[in-house]
């Protein structure tokens, strides 16, 4: 059955995406759950919960509010906390039980809007989906409702905005001729929390390109209302795809999927955004030799385009991908695969005996015995299992 | 701490506030401190139990990563439920075959299966019992055990409280051992040193715990005891049920630190075990002069004391403060059943303040200056930022006079010696193994 798993984890829910997106942004998410939602989070999904507060609370749901559907309750709570923690924004998440009882989540988050005078997102989540569709849905609001056009160009910030500078970013003029380049789709479900934006903006400006933004790791508020100044946005997983795409609709900014893994690969990625910035194509940075493959990278689907391109650019191996995540197919070639189910995966790492599995240490389980397993903990899968074992495999020699 | 002005305040003077309702309810915050067990660590207790979770994939997680960090995913399984499986008519049989896949690729056949169902199949009128029905039919070899995620529900039974009874449910009934003791619900063995232990064993009774059982047979001995002892709230539930099933007698001795409290326990001990009730003047003294120790060692450094490190913190506090501590503060958000020790304290001490455990201004309480505090439990080490506490989860295992002795040496202990606080308040389930360390 295709839901069914003996032993291999899930991914991280929609309700977790959402937080994650949303977590660096001075807003503050709520969702209507019991318990579960925020404790799975805050202990299996978010590295930040100890070291950087963030106001993502759970609305405490019992029994009795979910047979006589006191959404009032909700709402008087969300507005509440709001007036206490005086949040940038508000989102309103929903979990299984809001699920079954119809909970109206865009009634909800008006009436607090109304209330409470900040803007609310209602998030369309239920604790059955995958990350990738929450923090999708989550950057997709954020770029809709604040980001606002600008002159192209870079914009790049060079020193820590004060709070008069920030009263003035709403119609931001161009300070430099390089090309401004957003991040988007970054969370710490795919990126090791630490290092990452450093080697990120490392890339970013050996590149010769501006940093803008970073949707959403290590970028403020402020800094993402300016986005719209960049020339070119770098889709790093599957989770910034629609904000780019409506970026690219709203702005005319064109993206470029792909994460600079690796020195030669990393230079790919350069080639494709200095092209996007000038003649406005969309693209994935998708080089592989082709089949036959000896290695399958499964995980997210440009992480593990982008690590297949890079393997091969390094060292000419050719990688198939096995994606067990919400992708568009335009993103992988046409070899590779989308499976989500234990059973799937396991029947086809047998079928295609390759010699090499390069995944998270918990897919050792159904990895054919013989098949050499590289370990790349993704937390998405493991949590804060391997979190010390996580690699950055951003703009550096690949360890293998 | 806390002088701003709240709609929600987080914290309260203990002289303002009312035993029947501490704090208004309202939006959760969730502490990074992970001691406390959850129903998958409980559930682990079971002797070759496997455990099979069907939920949203959003519950699922938490469960399926529980069992990873503490190294038991093979004793785990899951199915997950979609939006369209709670309508298409499906709810039942997709269990009945996702439970009959999962048990035809295991290893091997596990005597016993925990088959846990969410908040959403019971809101949506799932018939747990002939999903148990069939499976037993199916599977005369396995005992099929009914346990509950459904932490929407906990205003009427905890998911917790629900597990304590449902550890036991897979046992038979067995012809009643007048010489058989069992301690039924708890997560951890009581402390060997504790009165309550010597009693039953220096009398000559057989002590059965579930987290003594080494094996499924012994396991399932335990419906054989005539007494099931209990001694935390929550496992009072189980203590009754065990008692409706088997017909033994059930004792609730509350885990206690007032000293005429836990002489009765043990008075209705001995009468039950029919044996002589010892004098613990020696036992008290240990008490005090282990408390005067601490004390002499402390000095005046402010208590802070929570509600996850032992079930009765209000007389803990009271206790502590008997003895010239100087507790300052209480994280909890209700009195419970210590009523008593709660006006004492609000009488005594009415500068003491109460926090409430998940209120949303509690997030940036760990960054408020204070004074150095000593805290007694993993979310006052959080809380009030300190590397100086007693780690302790519900009295791990402490019990009595030795338990208070014990407690007195720990305090003293957490006031000399400071703790990696991040790392050991991020270990899940308290005495778990955890792959988050070495």
């Amino acid at each position: 059955m295709k839901n069914v798993s003996r032993i291999i984890p899930c991914y991280s829910a929609d309700t977790s995406g959402v937080c994650s997106a949303l977590y660096e942004l001075g807003g503050m998410t709520v969702t209507h759950d019991a318990s579960g939602c925020n404790s799975t989070y805050a202990t299996h999904d978010e590295p930040r919960w100890y070291d950087m507060q963030s106001d993502i609370y759970i609305s405490a749901l019992t029994e009795m509010d979910a047979i006589m559907g006191d959404d009032e309750k909700l709402i008087f709570d969300v507005v509440s906390a709001a007036r206490d923690r005086a949040p940038a924004f508000i989102a309103v998440c929903g979990s299984p039980m809001p699920m079954m009882t119809g909970v109206d989540f865009d009634a909800v988050a008006a009436e607090i809007e109304a209330r409470s005078g900040i803007r609310t997102f209602g998030m369309h989540t239920n604790g059955t989906r995958s990350y990738i569709e929450g923090a999708s849905e989550a950057f997709l609001d954020i770029v809709r409702e604040f980001v606002t056009d600008c002159p192209k160009g870079g914009l790049g910030v060079r020193s820590p905005l004060n709070h008069e500078m920030s009263q003035t970013l709403q119609r931001p003029s161009p300070i430099s001729d390089n090309i401004g380049v957003n991040i988007l789709g970054m969370t710490p479900l795919d990126f090791p929390w630490r290092g990452t934006m450093d080697s990120m903006k490392r890339f970013v400006a050996e590149s010769g390109f501006e940093y803008v933004s970073c949707l959403a790791m290590g970028s403020s508020l402020d800094e993402i209302r300016r986005a719209a100044s960049a020339r070119v946005n770098l889709v790093v997983s599957f989770s910034g795809f629609a904000a780019a795409k409506y970026m690219k609709e709203r702005f005319g900014i064109p993206y470029v999927c792909g994460v600079p893994f690796g020195k030669k690969y990393a230079e790919r990625v350069k080639c494709y955004l200095n092209w996007a910035a000038e003649d406005k194509e969309c693209d994935t940075v998708n080089e592989r030799g082709g089949e036959p493959c000896d290695i399958v990278i499964i995980g997210e689907s440009i992480g593990a385009v982008s690590l297949a391109s890079a393997l091969w650019h390094e060292n000419g191996t050719h990688a198939r991908v096995i994606c067990p995540l919400p992708t568009d197919r335009e993103i992988l070639a046409d070899y590779d695969l989308t499976l989500s189910a234990e059973e799937d995966i396991e029947r086809a790492l047998h079928d295609l005996a390759p010699k090499t599995v390069i995944a998270d240490p918990l897919y050792r389980y159904i990895v054919p015995r013989g098949t050499r397993l590289i370990e790349l903990p993704h937390f998405a899968f493991s949590g804060r299992c391997f979190e010390r074992d996580m690699k950055d495999l951003i703009y550096c020699d690949i360890p293998f | 701490m806390n002088k701003r002005s709240f709609v929600k305040p987080p914290s309260k003077l203990i002289a303002d506030t009312d035993v029947r309702e501490f704090f208004e309810s309202g939006l959760e915050y969730n502490t990074p401190a992970r001691g406390m067990w959850n129903i998958v660590h409980t559930g682990m207790l079971v002797p070759k139990a496997h455990q099979i979770f069907a939920c949203a994939q959003g519950c699922l997680r938490g469960v399926i990563l529980t069992a990873a960090e503490m190294f038991a995913l093979d004793r785990m399984s899951w199915i997950s439920v979609s939006e369209e499986d709670m309508f298409d008519g499906t709810l039942e049989s997709d269990i009945v075959d996702g439970v009959s896949e999962i048990i035809g690729k295991l290893p091997e056949r596990p005597p016993v299966i925990l088959l846990y169902l969410s908040c959403i199949h019971l809101f949506s009128g799932a018939d747990f019992g002939s999903i148990i029905d069939e499976l037993s039919e199916k599977f005369p070899d396995i005992t099929f055990v009914d346990c509950y995620m459904t932490p929407t529900m906990r205003t009427t039974i905890s998911p917790v409280a629900k597990m304590a009874q449902q550890l036991y449910a897979a046992l038979g009934p067995l012809p009643i051992n007048c010489r058989s003791v069992n301690i039924i619900g708890n997560d951890r063995p009581t402390d060997e040193d504790s009165e309550l232990v010597k009693i039953i064993r220096e009398n000559g009774f057989a002590l059965r715990d579930i987290t003594l059982c080494n094996s499924y047979e012994e396991y399932l001995q335990m419906s054989e005891s005539f007494l099931d002892l209990t001694y935390f709230p929550y496992t009072y539930g189980a203590g009754e049920v065990m008692k409706e099933r088997f017909g033994g007698e059930h004792l609730y001795l509350p885990n206690s630190f007032d000293y005429d409290t836990i002489k009765d326990n043990y008075s209705r001990l001995c009468a039950a075990l029919e044996a002589d009730v010892p004098d613990f003047k020696e036992d008290i003294e240990a008490c005090e002069n282990a408390l005067e120790k601490a004390h002499d060692t402390v000095g005046d450094i402010s208590v802070a004391i929570d509600f996850t490190a032992v079930s009765r913190p209000f007389e803990l506090a009271a206790l502590l403060c008997r003895h010239g501590f100087n507790v300052r503060y209480i994280i909890a958000d209700s009195a419970g059943e210590e009523t008593a020790a709660f006006e004492y304290l609000k009488a005594e001490r009415p500068d003491i303040r109460i926090f409430a455990a998940a209120n949303v201004n509690m997030l940036n309480v760990c960054h408020e200056p204070h004074e150095l505090v000593l805290a007694i439990g993993q979310k006052a080490a959080y809380y009030f930022a300190t590397d100086n506490f007693v780690n302790i989860i519900l009295n791990a295992g402490l019990y009595g006079f030795s338990g208070i002795t014990k407690l007195a040496a720990l305090i003293e202990d957490a006031y000399l010696n400071k703790k990696d606080r991040k790392t050991v308040i991020s270990l899940k389930g308290f005495g778990c193994a955890s792959c988050l360390t070495g």
